[in-house]
């Protein structure tokens, strides 16, 4: 890698990025929108954030260990998890919380392995350089997944409690009866990945490869990369939606097959 | 072909005792909330009841698995449900939800002429108007040859003369092919016409019972 054509960005030169915000919540201010308290909270969370990262990143990859690599992985994932039934408003007791975090931890994980170990051939196993960036990768992309298929599941199934019970009624299995949703539930859950595989490199660069070319990779090796990520991604969004889709909709029915709304 | 001992659902329904007999009509009347859906429902295992027991064939049906008894008792809800698609296309999917094999137009245009519908069977079926789509689930239903039609005022939202055709149809039908049928209806008149036997519910119980009307009438 050859770093020394790359302008390190100084604090000076940063601070002048913050003045993005200093215009925007003028703006804000100008045209009397309530906006002014979150823009600066998210703004001083992302800085105290990435900062805090870096410094944690510098550390890790410095001192490579398993036990810092397992433990961030960890951290992810319940992370996301958390996110996810907070935003679903779905308690982790519950059998589709259980669910939803067996589908997560078990989809991302069994992909990212596979993607380090087949794919890439990193080592040692858990060289933290290559192994935290890409189960972000996997991680963060499947929960934006799941949730929509969660979300669409569950409105799927209340709204349509009718239906679903016609089909029983002439004697559908659950598998029958739901089977529009839990297709519909699919979908949506793809969709967002499979519309970025479309726009990708015409609409946007992505952001792993925007700063791998920043940090004075070439081009093209930031995109076999890309593009071998973004098979990945497609991978564990897709496994960790049908796993929870297809454990998902049987939580709605009984032993009996009955419709427990 | 039902028996039912001391059904208790809820505080919806009490039920002591009631046999709905084989190859015959019976009328369930009774006003508005008083149990009438929910006692279909549980002959179709949509519910169990809380205590009690209910018999199909002298089979208690919770020994019975649901899918199969929904495949030979089977229901026609009180609101029509309408799959996406064609006509042709909500006649057959409930072939295949009750896992029987297809069959051709010329016996999807015999059901659909039973309840006087006529449409081509390519039309789009959320287009229907409500009365069209109640016959159209009636039409699904009879395709199904089930032994018993649980069908919950299957007739609510026709003209008396539409009614008065398709129930005659209906009760032809029944004793050509040896059915058993249980229906809810608000229209008396229906009751008294064509039916063995009337079951009122009044507040979840049963609060009178007549047999042998139909011969009692005419
Ligand atoms: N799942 C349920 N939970 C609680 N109450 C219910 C439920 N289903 C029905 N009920 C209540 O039970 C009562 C009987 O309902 P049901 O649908 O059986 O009446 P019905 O005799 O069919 O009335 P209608 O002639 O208006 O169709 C009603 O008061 C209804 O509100
Ligand atoms: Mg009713």
């Amino acid at each position: 890698m050859n770093t020394s054509d790359i302008i390190d960005l100084h604090l000076w030169q940063m601070i002048t990025g913050y003045l993005f915000v200093v215009v925007l919540l003028f703006i804000v201010r100008l045209k009397g929108i309530p906006r002014e308290k979150e823009i600066l909270i998210s703004t001083v969370r992302m800085t105290l954030q990435l900062i805090l990262v870096g410094y944690l990143l510098s550390y890790i990859f410095e001192f490579p260990s398993p036990i810092y690599t397992v433990l961030i992985l960890i951290c992810m994932e319940m992370f996301s998890i958390y996110t996810i039934l907070k935003r679903t408003k779905i308690n982790l007791l519950s059998r589709l919380g259980r669910i939803i975090a067996f589908a997560m931890t078990f989809g991302t994980v069994s992909c990212l392995f596979y993607f380090l170990f087949v794919v890439v051939h990193i080592s040692p196993w858990y060289e933290p350089r290559y192994f935290i960036p890409i189960a972000g990768m996997l991680v963060g992309n499947s929960m934006t997944g799941i949730t929509l298929g969660v979300k669409r599941l569950v409105d799927g199934i209340n709204t349509n409690k009718h239906i679903v019970e016609g089909a029983l009624m002439l004697g559908a299995t659950p598998k029958m009866a739901s089977k529009q949703i839990v297709d519909d539930a699919f979908d949506s859950a793809i969709l967002p990945t499979i519309n970025s595989m479309l726009g990708m490199g015409i609409v946007f660069l992505p952001g792993m490869m925007t700063g791998q070319i920043l940090s004075g990779v070439s081009p093209v090796t930031a995109i076999s990369y890309q593009i071998a990520i973004m098979l990945g991604v497609l991978g564990s969004v897709a496994l960790t939606v049908i796993i929870f889709v297809q454990m998902g909709y049987k939580t709605f029915f009984n032993q009996q097959n009955q419709l427990n709304l | 072909m039902f028996k039912l001992i001391s059904v208790r659902y809820k505080d919806i329904l009490y039920i002591e005792e009631l046999e709905i007999l084989e190859n015959k009509v019976t009328c369930i009347v009774g006003e508005s909330g008083s149990g009438k859906s929910t006692l279909l429902r549980l002959l179709n295992k949509l519910i169990s009841c809380d205590s009690g027991e209910i018999f199909y064939k002298d089979c208690p049906i919770n020994d019975i698995n649901s899918i199969e008894l929904r495949r030979n008792v089977v229901m026609l809800p009180q609101q029509p449900v309408i799959f996406s698609g064609t006509i042709k296309d909500n006649l057959l999917i409930g072939l295949k939800f009750s896992d029987k094999p297809e069959v051709d137009d010329t016996k999807l245009h015999m059901v659909l002429d039973m309840v006087n519908l006529n449409k081509e069977l390519s039309t789009d079926a959320e287009k229907l108007s409500g009365g069209e789509k109640q016959r159209l689930g009636l039409a699904r239903v009879i395709l199904l040859e089930p032994e018993v039609f649980l069908l919950d005022e299957p007739s609510s939202a026709l003209d008396e003369n539409t009614e008065k055709t398709i129930i005659e149809k209906l009760v032809q039908y029944r004793e050509i092919t040896n059915k058993t049928v249980v229906m809810v209806t608000h229209s008396k008149k229906t009751a008294l016409s064509y039916s063995d036997s009337i079951i009122e519910i009044t507040k979840g119980r049963i609060s009178a019972r007549k047999e042998n009307i139909k011969n009692e009438y005419q």
